[in-house]
């Protein structure tokens, strides 16, 4: 690990100031990711800028009911809300699915959607990889594949996002509260995350020096009804294979609205529009399930690797997208 | 022989006498021993598979605060002995693998080190490597024996004339991954030379503190009377730490270059994937052939598995086939493929862990073609003596395990068809498999028995692993003395003591145990019930009595459950039953059984090192990658045992119990997953991706 000067600044404005005035300055939210990337030698910052306890712990209701959620609020504490649970269990969920206990009490609301991959080659320092070293080359191409994705990749980049809780934010219409050297800003939580095409080495449409404030959930009364599936290769503390966050809102056997959204599958959290846009309007059966996961499928890529590549992930999508959607409407019917 | 035929403390369920320390972190560890003014060493590893060092620029490392030495081949020490390449660190600019060490930074604070480590710049002549290991290449040889000594092929009878008139034959391949032991405990060593007279002491965590002095004497040139290696205690080895790795002799090596400061290295997570032995793949070709009541006519198991091109280690894969069924017409063959690649070593039941794979799900396959029980199966099977040998059995209850099994796990009445049980979401079905493992009990170690005070000191340079000797050895030499537990103190772990060798092949209890039981005798002709202050007598383990074919045997059942819509699977139980001889203590006897099942079940769905060979290293380097089984996924494993009473094996009746429990719950498992869905996984491990296409789409609701 580099050594590396350690700043624990009074509050968001300063540490944005410090950030921005470095290119080789870096946010510290709860270091579950970043420390690891430290001691790997994937990041190699000169100056690491602690945010976690500057940042709002809270979540706060707003005026017209919006969910604001302090971006120094922690993992654990945002899935464990009875607000959350309530109105949003696929977020309660999704949070829930992830990492490990202790692993959760550390990480930050701002710090999750902001993991890196997990891609192997790129937290190997010692192999190609566009996303840490621009230009090097992709390893995962004709690499291990297992975990990389089947939709939205490049040439230049395989990775998939690897955040639960930014599925569930995908599905939701969060929007992403940011503080700049510029002033505040505010961006849907779909349009944080950009996919791959020449440039992997941005995850994000984030400058330098942006820093998550918070993140707001507005009202979406159908998401009460809604559940995050993940499938993983063991029970619990792994990544997703594929993921599913979906909401549903079901009359008389008719589909009236929808969300969904995909994780372990893209460079982002991806939201199923195509899915959503057969789902509406349409009658609550296998068939319309079915015909949605097509839908946004149509365009699916598997990736080779020596171990078979990623091609099961197609169909093993389409399933537990069905078997998402299928339990929310037996839900529903209740 | 005799036989301790009534014992007292032996049998108790007695806790670990070491475990207050452990969970009170006071036990001290390899890496943790306080030492004066220590310095810390961090490996510069090779990025390439196969070439040359042509340059190595240590200057950026050099000048950091803190470093005190970059030790390369041009700066090393020249080892006496560079015969084993494996430990012939930094001797040469060759590269054999990728992860070899190249250099080795020493500093102040590990973190210098590994900082420096990474600022060492070094260039090579890369020449084409190949890593990938196939059944195919035209490259594949015999070595001369397989692990530890056992014939490379054997062929009894002709299979092809039996097979040819055969009613069923079962003819596939199965393979299982590569495997890393991944003990908690990484490698750690602390070291430090005498200034004034060159002795060398390792705190090293090791299977054997004996072994390892041996060889790092010998690779040293040292006197053996001038090193010590002391290890009270050990996070885990699962045999990689049976033979001294690189990390051990670069810890040495770094000392030397200090002078007067002792050493820490301890190997990184990822280090350990290149650095410290692993499980080489295997390919098995596996044929049954059998008669319409199910008796086998003809077994062949041809195994081809790799090793590197250093130094070879030929895993026993088709050995236990030798024995394991009364078969007339056998065949077993080993191929190795000599790659650039990491060094295989062992593992925890190194052959027979592989090697019951393929056979035991072949088994299942065979009674599915009879439409016969496969427990039945193979007690139709049972030999009258060793198959293999001729000799007899000292004892062998794999028929009483089987049965036992089943009464135990509510096998009868068991439907054979696949995927037709469901509960829920999920699938249901049940499989069995067979375990076996050799009596080892290696030919020497020396135990001494003194009288302290009032107490009792069995002093022998065994090895705890967490598996429980500091406590069963006190067991052992409470019997044998005839004396109260509470009286024995043992004390094990260190080169002062009389010479014992590795604790691996489950030989610890039978081997230290044995050196323990003629101390104590030796002890009481010499000196009768009232021995005085001071005296001493020692042992040494007896001659093994050959007239016996010796074997541990087991049967393991397994409940899986796939998922509908997904094909998750899970395997909400494990049930095992061992004939595994005398059971010195129950407590610690069923972690062992529990943990080997455990790691069975770990890499029945789970472990598979990746391997890229584009690259030739594996790249699942991390224990967020390389899955081992999580909490979540262990749910009921049950160990039980047979009473069994073997007077031929050795004075106590034990068999050895480190290794039977991983034997064959690969095979249960997969087994189990073909009952509940239909799919038969062949490939290791099983995950889901392997019966999605067994799967209904959409499933039948
Ligand atoms: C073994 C393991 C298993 C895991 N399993 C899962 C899993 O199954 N599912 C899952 O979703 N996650 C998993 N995780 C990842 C975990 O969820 C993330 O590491 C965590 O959410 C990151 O949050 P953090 O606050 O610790 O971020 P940090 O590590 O502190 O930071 C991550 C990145 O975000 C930047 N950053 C942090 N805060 C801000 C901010 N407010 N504004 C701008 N930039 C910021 C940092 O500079 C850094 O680049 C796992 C992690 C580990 C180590
Ligand atoms: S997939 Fe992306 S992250 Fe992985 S090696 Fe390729 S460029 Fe790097």
């Amino acid at each position: 690990m580099k050594p590396f000067e350690y700043r624990s600044p009074a509050d968001a404005a300063a540490a944005v100031r410090s950030v921005a005035g470095n290119p080789a300055a870096v946010f510290l939210g709860g270091g579950t990711n970043l420390v690891d990337h430290l001691k790997l030698g994937v990041a190699a910052p000169d100056l690491v800028v602690h945010v976690a306890d500057l940042l709002p712990a809270g979540i706060e209701e707003l005026d017209g009911g919006t969910l604001r959620i302090g971006a120094g609020v922690r993992n654990s504490d945002l899935a464990a809300d009875r607000r959350v649970r309530e109105r949003f269990p696929v977020l309660s969920q999704a949070l829930l699915s992830g990492a490990s206990g202790q692993l959760r009490n550390m990480a930050t609301t701002g710090g999750n959607p902001l993991q890196r991959t997990r891609c192997v080659y790129f937290q190997d320092v010692t192999t190609p990889c566009n996303k840490r070293q621009p230009g090097s080359g992709c390893s995962a191409v004709g690499g291990w594949t297992r975990h990389h994705a089947v939709l939205g990749a490049s040439e230049h980049c395989l990775a998939v996002h690897p955040s639960d809780m930014a599925v569930a934010m995908a599905a939701l219409d969060a929007r992403v509260r940011v503080l700049g050297p510029d002033g505040e800003r505010t961006i849907p939580f779909t349009g944080l995350h950009r996919l791959p095409a020449g440039t992997p080495e941005r995850d994000t449409v984030l400058e330098h020096g942006d820093l998550i404030t918070a993140i707001d959930l507005p009202p979406l009364p159908l998401a009460r009804r809604s559940a995050y599936r993940k499938v993983r290769d063991r029970a619990s503390y792994a990544f997703a294979l594929v993921s599913v966050a979906a909401a549903v809102e079901v009359r008389d056997g008719v589909i009236t609205d929808a969300r969904v959204a995909f994780g372990g599958v893209a460079h982002v959290p991806w939201r199923a529009h195509r899915a959503e846009r057969v789902l509406r309007g349409a009658p609550a059966t296998e068939e319309t399930y079915r015909a949605a996961a097509d839908a946004e499928l149509a365009d699916a890529r598997p990736a080779d690797g020596p171990d078979g590549g990623n091609a099961f992930k197609i169909p093993l999508l389409r399933r537990t997208l069905a078997a998402t959607l299928r339990g929310l409407v037996r839900e529903d019917a209740r | 022989m005799t036989f301790i035929d009534r014992p007292v403390a032996i049998g108790l369920d007695l806790p670990r006498r070491d475990g207050a320390a452990k969970v009170r972190g006071t036990a001290v560890y390899a890496y943790e021993t306080p030492v004066e003014n220590p310095a810390y060493a961090h490996p510069v590893q090779a990025t390439v598979a196969r070439g040359r060092v042509t340059a190595l620029d240590t200057a950026a490392a050099e000048v950091l605060d803190g470093v005190l030495a970059v030790l390369t081949p041009a700066t090393a020490e020249r080892l006496a002995s560079t015969e084993d390449r494996e430990l012939a660190a930094l001797q040469d600019d060759g590269v054999a693998f990728r992860g070899q060490v190249v250099a080795l930074v020493v500093a102040d604070s590990s973190e210098t080190a590994r900082h420096a480590a990474a600022l060492v710049r070094v260039t090579y002549a890369q020449e084409p490597h190949d890593s990938e290991l196939r059944a195919d290449r035209d490259d594949l040889y015999a070595p001369e024996r397989v692990n530890p000594d056992f014939p490379t092929d054997t062929v009894e009878g002709d299979v092809a004339a039996a097979t040819a008139v055969a009613a069923v034959v079962v003819e596939q391949t199965y393979t299982t991954a590569t495997y890393h032991n991944n003990p908690l405990e990484p490698h750690a060593t602390t070291a430090h030379w005498e200034p004034a007279d060159g002795r060398l002491t390792l705190w090293d965590s090791t299977q054997g503190v004996h072994p390892a002095r041996t060889a790092v004497a010998s690779v040293f040139g040292l006197d053996e009377a001038k090193v010590r290696v002391v290890c009270p205690y050990v996070g885990g080895g699962f045999g990689s730490k049976g033979t001294p790795h690189v990390n051990v002799v670069l810890a040495a090596m770094a000392a030397r270059a200090v002078p007067g400061r002792p050493v820490r290295l301890a190997l990184t997570r990822q280090q350990m994937f290149s650095l410290a032995g692993y499980r080489t793949p295997t390919v098995q070709r596996c044929l049954l052939a059998a008669e319409r009541d199910g008796r086998l006519t003809a077994l062949a198991v041809d195994v081809v598995e790799q090793t590197s091109r250093i130094k070879e280690f030929a895993e026993q894969t088709g050995v236990p086939a030798r024995m394991m069924y009364a078969v007339a017409n056998r065949r077993t063959t080993h191929r190795l493929a000599a790659l650039d690649v990491p060094v295989p070593s062992w593992m925890r039941a190194p052959g027979e862990c592989p090697g019951m794979f393929g056979p035991e799900v072949a088994m299942d396959e065979l009674a599915e073609r009879l439409g016969l029980d496969p427990v039945e199966l193979r007690i139709r099977n049972e030999p009258v003596t060793d198959p293999q040998t001729g000799k007899p059995f000292s004892s062998r209850n794999l028929v009483g395990c089987l049965r036992e099994g089943a009464a135990r796990f509510g096998w009868s009445g068991r439907d054979p068809r696949p995927g037709v049980r469901r509960d829920g979401d999920w699938l249901v079905g049940t499989g069995v498999a067979a375990s076996t493992y050799p009596v080892h009990r290696m030919s020497k170690s020396t135990a001494v028995i003194r009288r302290e005070g009032d107490r009792y000191v069995a002093e022998i340079g065994a090895a705890d692993l967490g598996t429980g000797t500091w406590t069963t050895l006190a067991q052992i030499a409470a019997d044998a003395l005839g004396v109260p537990v509470e009286r024995v103190e043992v004390r094990i772990g260190d080169t002062d003591h009389p010479m014992a060798t590795v604790a691996g092949g489950s030989s610890g209890m039978s081997t230290w145990g044995s050196a323990v039981v003629e101390a104590a005798r030796a002890f009481r002709t010499r000196y009768g019930a009232e021995p005085p202050e001071r005296a001493e007598a020692s042992g040494s383990v007896p001659p093994a009595d050959d007239r016996w074919a010796m074997h541990a045997f087991g049967a393991q059942f397994a409940e899986a459950r796939v998922h509908l819509d997904t094909g998750e699977i899970r395997v909400p139980r494990l049930l095992g039953v061992f004939a595994v001889g005398r059971i010195v203590n129950p407590r610690t006897a069923r972690s062992q059984l529990v943990g080997g099942m455990t790691m069975g079940l770990s890499m029945a769905l789970h472990e598979h090192s990746v391997l890229d060979p584009r690259t030739g290293h594996v790249v699942n380097h991390d224990l967020a990658d390389y899955h081992i089984a999580a909490n979540a996924d262990v749910a009921e494993v049950e160990a039980h045992w047979l009473d069994e009473h073997d007077p031929h094996v050795n004075a106590m009746g034990t068999k050895g119990i480190g290794e039977i429990g991983i034997v064959g719950t690969a095979a249960a498992v997969s087994n189990a997953v073909w009952h509940a869905c239909g799919a038969r996984v062949r490939d290791l491990p099983v995950t889901l991706d392997k019966v999605l296409p067994a799967l209904e789409d959409p499933p039948g609701r």
